[in-house]
């Protein structure tokens, strides 16, 4: 093979010993044109005082393949220059200082296991975040092949399918979070349960730190859950459904779990993102054995995607959720509580539920990845969110989304199902309106007010939160093409 | 709280109800999409019967949501005891579903549902659904007698 990759060096140099840089063991390739069936990543760094980004980056493309700190003889019992990443660009970001950059590596595709998350990840996260010639480093992006993407099977039913199971079209699906989150009873628990879903709610939700606590042990609350799910299917004629928190300790408490939710008939489960990728995975797998729609909760994801300068994008997050498979997932609000700007988080969305994402750096793409017809995952929008902000909603959301009104269910004055109620008329009210042609968006307040005449529910969720803003300047955003959280 | 049940299945039930020229407004919005526009009627309301009785073949290529009420009209006539939807359908490539579905007539009254329980070991419960107009045979299923039951 031509050493084309050993840059500078002959390859007696190469492989003497010692410690040489990155850039001249083949890690940084400026000529390389990345085939279609690379992996393709993209890492934000920022190289220490005195490192150049070439080598910097070059390190990242060593480190997440092949390298070690210094020249190993046994390289050479291999074709090298194969399973090295390559980095092929580096690119300052305008107006940042220190200056970052992102840095493009391809990895040829033998460098994963076939349908592993884990091994993707320890390979192009596991060791390289702790690199010392490296001040700060994220993965923003990857381009997954579809040569790859094919060894995964995706969603268990995904939107399309859980659409059909639910019998429910053409709106928004919506939920909420029982609160307290903790501290309830599994009885009183589900008096919540019943009265959100017989007030309207499509589904209500255990929050990710609800498993199976002293005062509200598991199998207690899915039996209280799933007798207030089918008293609520009772009263209305519509499917309903709790997602019961499965996660557990281990494997074997997790299956035990999810296999007594179903025999309860539960439409749906739900997992924290905290069990690791392999569970996740294993419970994909269960969940299109036994027909049981699978929700996400990303717990824990922003310790490492919230700041913009450290860890993982929470795109790449959710591309490996589609890709190992869950129904749902949380992926952000843009008007609520938590982080999340309107740029980043259109493109959150757009991973989990388009067949297409063109590169768009104001999305934050910055790829081209064609998911070749994988069903789609539904987002969650979870998180300070009203009945009076229906018209954002369904602007930056659309229609293939949970909305999950926790606060603004519970908290209503006249009780859990008449905040249910509010948020059911505000929805249909506004799908109705846009589908009339209607500029819902800045006719909005007013639609809702109209549809508020005939529904004493809506008109006491717009007396009291109708003003209600969460107006915070967002951490994570892609670098161009910032707009602003929206506060009316 | 009022006897009987209202169903709130399809899009649109926590709103009154469609009036003609509101329903014609959804079926045009569904048209502009390319949609096929289809008229199905029931008599058991269950919420996993999914195959509801089809009015006629779905319509793939109207262009006025006209034709579309004329039948919806006729459908009412011919089962003013029945449940009656409208359903369009969106047959691109990865959709290939349901796009949007809402009830545009119901009968005078819903006797709605009995949840019956089935107690099994260490308190698990099995559920079951039963609505009570499927006590009747088809075509006996609402008050004054319906019109006759599936075609």
């Amino acid at each position: 093979m031509a050493g084309t990759g050993d840059r500078g060096r002959s390859r007696r140099d190469r492989f003497a010993a010692g410690v040489i840089p990155y850039k001249e063991m083949g890690y940084w390739r400026p000529d390389y044109e990345p085939a279609d069936t690379d992996v393709l990543a993209a890492f934000r760094l920022i190289p220490q005082p005195g490192v150049e980004p070439e080598e910097a980056a070059a390190a990242v493309a060593g480190e997440s393949s092949t390298a070690t700190w210094t020249v190993v003889w046994t390289d050479r019992l291999t074709a090298y220059e194969n399973y090295q990443g390559k980095c092929y660009r580096v690119e300052p970001v305008p107006g940042t200082d220190p200056q970052q950059y992102i840095a493009y590596i391809a990895y040829k595709l033998d460098l994963f296991e076939e349908g592993s998350i884990p091994n993707m990840a320890s390979s192009i996260i596991g060791n390289v975040f702790g690199f010392k010639a490296l001040r700060a480093l994220r993965l923003e992006d990857l381009r997954i092949p579809p040569e790859y993407l094919k060894t995964f099977q995706g969603p268990p039913h995904g939107i399309v399918v859980e659409r059909e199971m639910l019998n429910k079209y053409g709106r928004p699906l919506l939920g909420c979070t029982v609160k307290p989150k903790l501290g309830l009873s599994a009885r009183n628990y589900g008096r919540v349960v019943y009265e959100a879903l017989r007030g309207g709610l499509d589904f209500t939700k255990d929050d990710e730190n609800m498993n199976s606590q002293p005062f509200d042990r598991w199998r207690d609350r899915y039996l209280y859950c799933m007798e207030a799910v089918h008293r609520a299917m009772e009263e209305t004629g519509e499917i309903k459904g709790h997602y019961l928190n499965v996660t557990a300790a281990t494997m074997e408490d997790i299956y035990e779990r999810a296999e007594f939710a179903k025999e309860l008939g539960t439409v749906i489960i739900m997992i924290d993102l905290t069990i690791g990728w392999s569970a996740m995975h294993s419970m994909s797998r269960w969940a299109r054995r036994n027909g049981v729609i699978l929700h996400l909760h990303r717990a824990g994801h922003a310790t490492f995607t919230r700041q913009k300068t450290h860890g993982v994008n929470f795109r790449v997050i959710a591309k490996w959720c589609r890709m190992l498979g869950v129904d749902h997932i949380h992926a952000g609000t843009v008007v609520g509580k938590l982080e999340g700007d309107p740029g980043a988080v259109r493109g959150y969305y757009a991973t989990c539920r388009e067949d297409f994402n063109a590169t768009n750096p104001a999305l934050g793409h910055y790829f081209d990845q064609d998911w070749i017809h994988m069903p789609g995952v539904m987002p969650v929008a979870s998180g300070g969110i009203h009945a009076g902000q229906m018209h954002q909603l369904l602007h930056y959301l659309g229609e293939d989304v949970v909305l999950q009104f926790g606060g603004g269910t519970i908290g209503h004055p006249m009780g859990i199902a008449a905040g249910a109620t509010a948020n059911r008329v505000a929805v249909e009210a506004m799908i109705k309106a846009r589908n009339e042609g209607r500029d819902f968006l800045r006719e909005g307040p007013d639609i809702l007010k109209a549809a508020a005449r005939r529904s004493p529910e809506l008109a006491a969720a717009l007396d009291v939160w109708g003003d209600v803003t969460f107006d915070f300047e967002p951490t994570d955003t892609p670098d161009v093409a910032v707009t602003p959280t929206p506060t009316s | 709280m009022s006897t009987g049940v209202r169903i709130t299945q399809g899009t649109f039930s926590y709103l009154p109800d469609l009036t003609d020229e509101e329903i014609a407004a959804q079926i045009r919005y569904g048209i502009d999409n390319g949609w096929a526009v289809a008229i199905e009627f029931t008599d058991d309301p269950h919420p996993r019967n999914v195959y509801w009785h089809m009015w006629g073949m779905p319509m793939f290529d109207i262009q006025d949501p006209a034709a579309a009420l004329h039948e919806v009209r006729r459908c009412r006539e011919a089962f003013p005891n029945h449940y009656i939807r409208v359903s369009l359908y969106d047959p691109r490539l990865t959709r290939m579903t349901t796009a949007l579905q809402f009830i545009v007539h119901r009968p005078p009254h819903e006797p709605g549902f009995r949840l019956e329980r089935q107690e099994a070991h260490d308190r698990t419960i099995r559920y079951t659904l039963h609505p009570y107009a499927a006590d009747r045979p088809h075509g006996e299923r609402y008050a004054n007698g319906g019109a006759g039951g599936a075609r």
